[in-house]
């Protein structure tokens, strides 16, 4: 049954497809920024129990806000992604006995899984360092604190670094997909080629991951 | 008993025929027109805008083909444009030369009205091809290109780069998929018609086979439209699509449409030579090609096996350059094919099988540049190189002709009427507008102006004068053809023989490019009609088909198409042998002159030879409709 | 040469398929792919044996009826070429080759590799076209087209509708076919009246035809023998994004198609 306006956009694959775009361009966006926050860890434990206050005191209606904006961005991502893999799967209820992939990218075939491990790690990382549930000694407000500590455990600091790796998979697909998904993207000779997307792909996973590494090898504490 | 060829051609000043007779035919009252059925068979250009035309004004179209989507026709294929009288260019040109340069193109042997009518229409052709988002090339300005194309003295050629062909048919297959939508045209993909119906002298309607099901259908009409192209594949190898075939023109002919001139056809100098006996089909390259390249054979026979750069400047011989010394290179069509054919008979063709001639581009490449050369035929030396592995920037590419079109076709009256009552043919199917050759980039002219402006209008005044009277298929007339039908396919099962239809056809392909190919004589014309009856006996005794009727069996359509090519190429020698003199693309080696000039004989051959079906085993009978030519004053070409 | 080919044999659309083995002797470096399945075929009628079942046409790359996976490509290995247009010289002495039809749920297999590809016939029936009446048309110079727009539309519109891109895309979409008819017509003035229509309606087809989504693999691209560019499809998205947000009713849109 067809259905009209909003929800007619919502039931076209397009649509949805848009929707995975826009959500993901707030990520994306969002991810940057958490990256360069968590480098202030850098500048020791002051400057970081700082920022952390500032965010979850003195802006905390802003943050809320942006907790709710993510959440509905993931919510609508995930969701998006998981009918139109169900979708695309659907498509073809036979498949070929012998499949050479051409010009495909790991990154782009393993978006679903990486979105999957994501969706795992998201939670746990809420739970590991905002609400401190499952972290061992949470202590509110000491922010830098409670990163050496998590990061201690060794199998922790291995689990963020294998979320960081698929969100670089992520960014590296979706950070140049979701520019061509919502029909802004210049027409190019090249149109696989990507050098932003690459940088973001590189930058974010590197930056966030400089953090559980300097906890392993000892470097901060 | 034979037929009266009335070509009904309106009286009054040439200019004026097309505007006079449109204002004379009767019209079909709008509100009646849905009442009215119409079969278009073949989803070319010619079809595919005769079903979207017809839909638009407001019949109920049912329309056929036997590709799976009625894009797929081969009028894509053409490469090089669609003529025009634009006079975009203010370079002289007027719907007068193009009509004259057409008959001329024909030796004289159209009809000046419908030639006229052709030209008139031209223009609009391009007008409703832009409105429908062809995408032609255009200059800087925003406006329509044009070239110069085939030895035309202006430039009137439209183009879509190389693929006009396939964008004007995009064209007119979007406006039949508009109409499909709409619920105006009822589309039948993957159905081959077997048969058409006549029922009170009138044609009725047709039978098919659903080429996935094997389900034998007849379908009831008001009047039935062929627009199902030309039959080059008689010759086995040509330019033609693999599924280009002749059953439906020729089953109609069976049914008493006369067939017109069936000996005309083009062969074309410039397609990729065969390279062994699997080749399956010709590829053409465009004769733009012989603005740049120089046409040459080795002077002796021995060097025909060496290396195209290891024959000295002096052990070459550039022929056409040598024959035709003001044209040269660029002498036309014809020429140009007879000429390399004399040369290989000589035993100086080069490439497998001594089947081949030099276009070199050396020269061409050192005063212009490898760079040049490149812009202006790059995609083609592209396609050179996929197809022969050889590289023709450095070495001369290998040519030689192909059969590429058909000038002859069903006959039909000024109304593109056959002589069925009724039985529309329009584009390369009918006879009526190319003569005994024709001009470069005037097929896809011919195929629109058909489908989009002639049938439209005339078919109106056929169809105001029959009454709409329920007809079935219930009828016995057509419970009897799809008997016929069903009989032949059972037969054409139970043979159980031993050879492949293919293998019969690419004999057949042989005889007729030897007998009946670019030249022809009496004798060889004679050996033909003895052979072509022993092999057509040779397939309905041990042509081997694999499986059945009732499923997609592409050896059953192949052996049903071969069937008819077996007849039909005796009717195509009938008539070259009947045309004792050589015009245009039918050259009889008996009539030329001393310097081998084609010698037209328009006192005793100004004529459509017209033939008529007399049964089986009867010979046809041949009527003429004498060509009057009032405006055009008969010349003979000379490319001396 | 000699190959080994491992071909889908399928009788009818209902039963049940798998590969068969054939052994192809004797097979020149210059035949086309379609005519090494010539002459196996030819053998296979000799011997009683129903041959393979294939759609061509043309033979020279254009009419788009031609389409098969070779060894998991589709089209086989060479790029920017149709399976007619392929010839053996791309294979070794002693290959083993796969070839199977176009898998998608959108093109049923009608027999051995032959597909069903009418789904893109009822996307261009839902509004890929200029409705433009015969006899309508005003001076083909009426309106000037920029060179650029005239030659973009011109690279979308060399579509040959064969259905590599659907065959090609892991999710089986028909984006890029879709996509390229939607940019022929809205890079020329002639389609600007229906552009929205065009592309809300079209994309509701391909979603009808049960045609998976485009996740941007850009295996489509590589795979048309036309060269048609995934620019297309971040067109169609922008004509379908702009047509969603300013359509006004539903209805308006789809009309009587």
């Amino acid at each position: 049954m067809e259905r009209a306006g909003l929800l007619r956009f919502w039931d076209s694959s397009v649509g949805k497809k848009v929707v995975m775009g826009a959500t993901g361009l707030i990520l994306v966006a969002f991810v940057i920024l958490h990256m360069a926050g968590n480098l202030q860890f850098f500048s020791g434990s002051e400057r970081f129990n700082a920022y952390s206050h500032l965010l979850q005191v003195d802006l905390i209606e802003l943050t809320w806000l942006m907790r709710i904006t993510l959440l509905g961005a993931v919510v609508l991502h995930i969701t998006a992604a998981y009918q139109l893999t169900m979708r695309n799967r659907a498509a073809r209820p036979a498949g070929y006995v012998k499949r050479e992939p051409q010009v495909s990218t790991y990154a782009a075939r393993t978006m679903r899984w990486g979105g999957v491990y994501l969706l795992l790690f998201i939670p746990y990382h809420i739970l590991h360092f905002t609400t401190g549930t499952l972290h061992p000694a949470f202590v509110r407000r000491a922010a830098y604190g409670n990163v050496v500590i998590g990061f201690q455990v060794m199998w922790v600091a291995l689990f963020y670094l294998g979320a960081m790796a698929f969100l670089g998979l992520h960014l590296y697909h979706g950070a140049w997909a979701m520019f061509r998904t919502l029909g802004i993207a210049r027409p190019s000779n090249d149109p696989l080629h990507r050098r932003l997307a690459l940088a973001i792909a590189i930058i974010v996973p590197a930056g966030f991951s400089l953090l559980p590494l300097s906890v392993m090898l000892g470097f901060m504490h | 008993m034979t037929t009266k060829l009335d070509a009904r051609i309106p009286a009054g000043p040439l200019a004026e025929k097309w505007d006079k007779h449109r204002f004379e035919m009767k019209l079909v009252n709008p509100a009646n027109k849905r009442k009215y059925h119409v079969i278009v068979v073949g989803s070319g250009l010619a079809g595919a805008s005769a079903a979207a035309s017809l839909s638009e004004l407001g019949y109920r179209v049912s329309c056929f083909c036997f590709q799976d989507s009625p894009r797929r026709a081969h009028s894509i294929a053409a490469q090089g444009g669609i003529n025009a009288a634009k006079n975009y260019q203010n370079d002289g040109d007027s719907e007068w030369r193009l009509f004259y340069d057409t008959i001329k193109g024909g030796d004289f042997r159209a009809r000046e009205a419908n030639v006229y009518r052709l030209a008139q229409v031209s223009v609009n052709i391009i007008d409703q091809c832009v409105a429908q988002g062809v995408p032609f090339a255009r200059e800087y300005g925003g406006l329509l290109a044009n070239r110069s194309f085939g030895g035309a003295q202006v430039s009137r050629t439209f183009y879509a780069r190389g693929q006009t062909g396939q964008q004007l048919l995009l064209g007119a297959y979007q406006a039949l998929e508009k109409e499909i939508a709409r619920g105006g045209v009822t589309m039948h993909s993957r159905h081959e018609m077997l048969d058409i119906v006549v029922i009170d002298g009138r044609a009725r309607g047709i039978i098919t086979r659903d080429l996935v099901t094997g389900a034998v259908e007849a379908h009831v009409a008001d009047s039935v439209v062929l627009g199902t192209g030309g039959y080059g594949n008689v010759y086995y190898l040509s330019t033609n699509a693999k599924g280009c075939n002749v059953t439906a023109t020729y089953r109609a002919y069976k049914k008493g449409a006369a067939f017109a001139d069936p000996c005309f056809t083009q062969i074309h100098p410039t397609c990729i030579p065969v390279a062994g006996e699997h080749q399956s089909k010709l590829t053409l390259m465009s004769e733009s090609l012989r603005n740049d390249g120089r046409v040459w054979v080795p002077k002796k026979k021995e060097d025909c096996g060496k290396k195209p750069g290891e024959i000295a400047e002096g052990d070459r011989d550039y022929y056409l350059e040598r024959k035709y010394p003001s044209f040269g290179n660029l002498s036309p069509r014809d020429i140009a094919s007879r000429a390399a054919k004399e040369v290989c008979d000589e035993g100086r063709g080069v490439g497998p099988g001594g089947r081949g001639v030099y276009l070199d581009f050396a020269d061409a490449i050192k005063r212009l540049g490898e760079h040049t050369i490149r812009e202006r035929y790059g995609n083609l030396f592209e396609m050179y190189e996929r197809i022969t592995d050889e590289d023709p920037y450095k070495q001369p590419m290998r040519i030689y002709p192909a059969v590429h079109y058909t000038m002859g076709g069903l006959w039909v009256d000024y109304n593109l009427m056959s002589t069925i009552p009724g039985l529309h043919v329009i584009g390369e199917a009918n006879f009526s507008d190319h003569g005994a050759n024709r001009l470069g980039a005037s097929a896809l002219m011919q195929g629109l102006a058909d489908g989009y402006f002639v049938l439209p209008s005339t078919i109106g005044d056929y169809l105001a004068g029959v009454k709409v009277d329920g007809l079935t298929a219930e009828h016995a007339a057509f419970r009897e053809a799809v008997d016929g039908v069903n009989a032949r396919t059972a037969r054409l099962l139970g043979i159980k023989g031993t050879r492949t239809a293919d293998s019969i056809h690419r004999e057949l392909g042989h005889i007729m490019w030897e007998k009946c190919g670019m030249s022809r004589n009496a004798a060889g014309l004679k050996e033909a009609l003895v052979a072509i009856p022993k092999l057509r006996e040779e397939f309905w005794s041990n042509v081997c088909i694999p499986g059945t009727g009732a499923e997609l069996n592409q050896s059953l359509e192949k052996a049903g198409r071969v069937a008819d090519f077996l007849e039909f190429a005796e009717l195509m020698c009938t008539d070259a042998l009947q045309r004792e003199e050589s015009c245009g693309a039918h050259f009889r080696e008996e009539y030329q002159t001393k310097d081998g000039e084609a010698l037209r004989d328009d006192e005793h051959f100004a004529y459509v030879s017209a033939w008529e079906y007399a049964g089986e085993g009867m010979p046809p009978v041949l009527n003429k409709e004498t060509l009057e030519f009032e405006n055009v004053h008969l010349s003979t070409r000379s490319y001396k | 040469m000699k190959v080994v080919l491992h071909v889908w044999r399928q009788a009818s659309a209902s039963a049940a398929g798998k590969l068969v083995d054939y052994q192809a002797d004797d097979i020149s470096p210059d035949m086309s792919f379609l005519e090494m399945l010539d002459v196996l075929n030819e053998r296979l009628i000799v011997r009683g044996e129903d041959p393979i079942a294939f759609d061509h046409d043309c033979r020279e790359g254009i009419c788009g009826s031609c389409g098969m996976m070779i060894n998991g490509a589709a089209h086989g290995p060479m790029k920017l070429t149709t399976a007619c247009q392929l010839h053996m010289r791309s294979f070794s002495d002693g290959d083993e080759i796969w070839i199977e039809p176009w898998r998608a749920k959108a093109f049923p297999v009608i027999k051995d590799l032959v597909v069903d590809r009418g789904a893109f016939d009822r996307i261009i029936q839902a509004g890929g076209f200029v409705s433009a009446p015969t006899g309508s048309a005003q001076d083909g110079n009426a309106i000037p087209i920029p060179k650029q727009a005239a030659d973009d539309a011109m690279d979308a519109a060399a579509c040959i509708g064969c259905g590599a891109c659907v065959a090609a895309c892991p999710n089986a979409s028909a984006s890029l076919f879709t996509a390229a008819k939607i940019s022929h017509l809205g890079e020329l003035p002639q389609g600007q009246p229906e552009r929205m229509k065009r592309a809300l309606a079209m994309v509701h087809q391909m979603d009808l035809e049960t045609f998976g989504g485009c996740t941007l693999f850009g295996e489509c691209q590589e795979a048309c023998p036309k060269g048609i560019s995934i620019d297309t499809i971040a067109q169609m998205n922008r004509d379908y994004i702009f047509a969603a947000a300013t359509e006004r009713e539903a209805t308006d849109v789809l009309g009587s198609g």
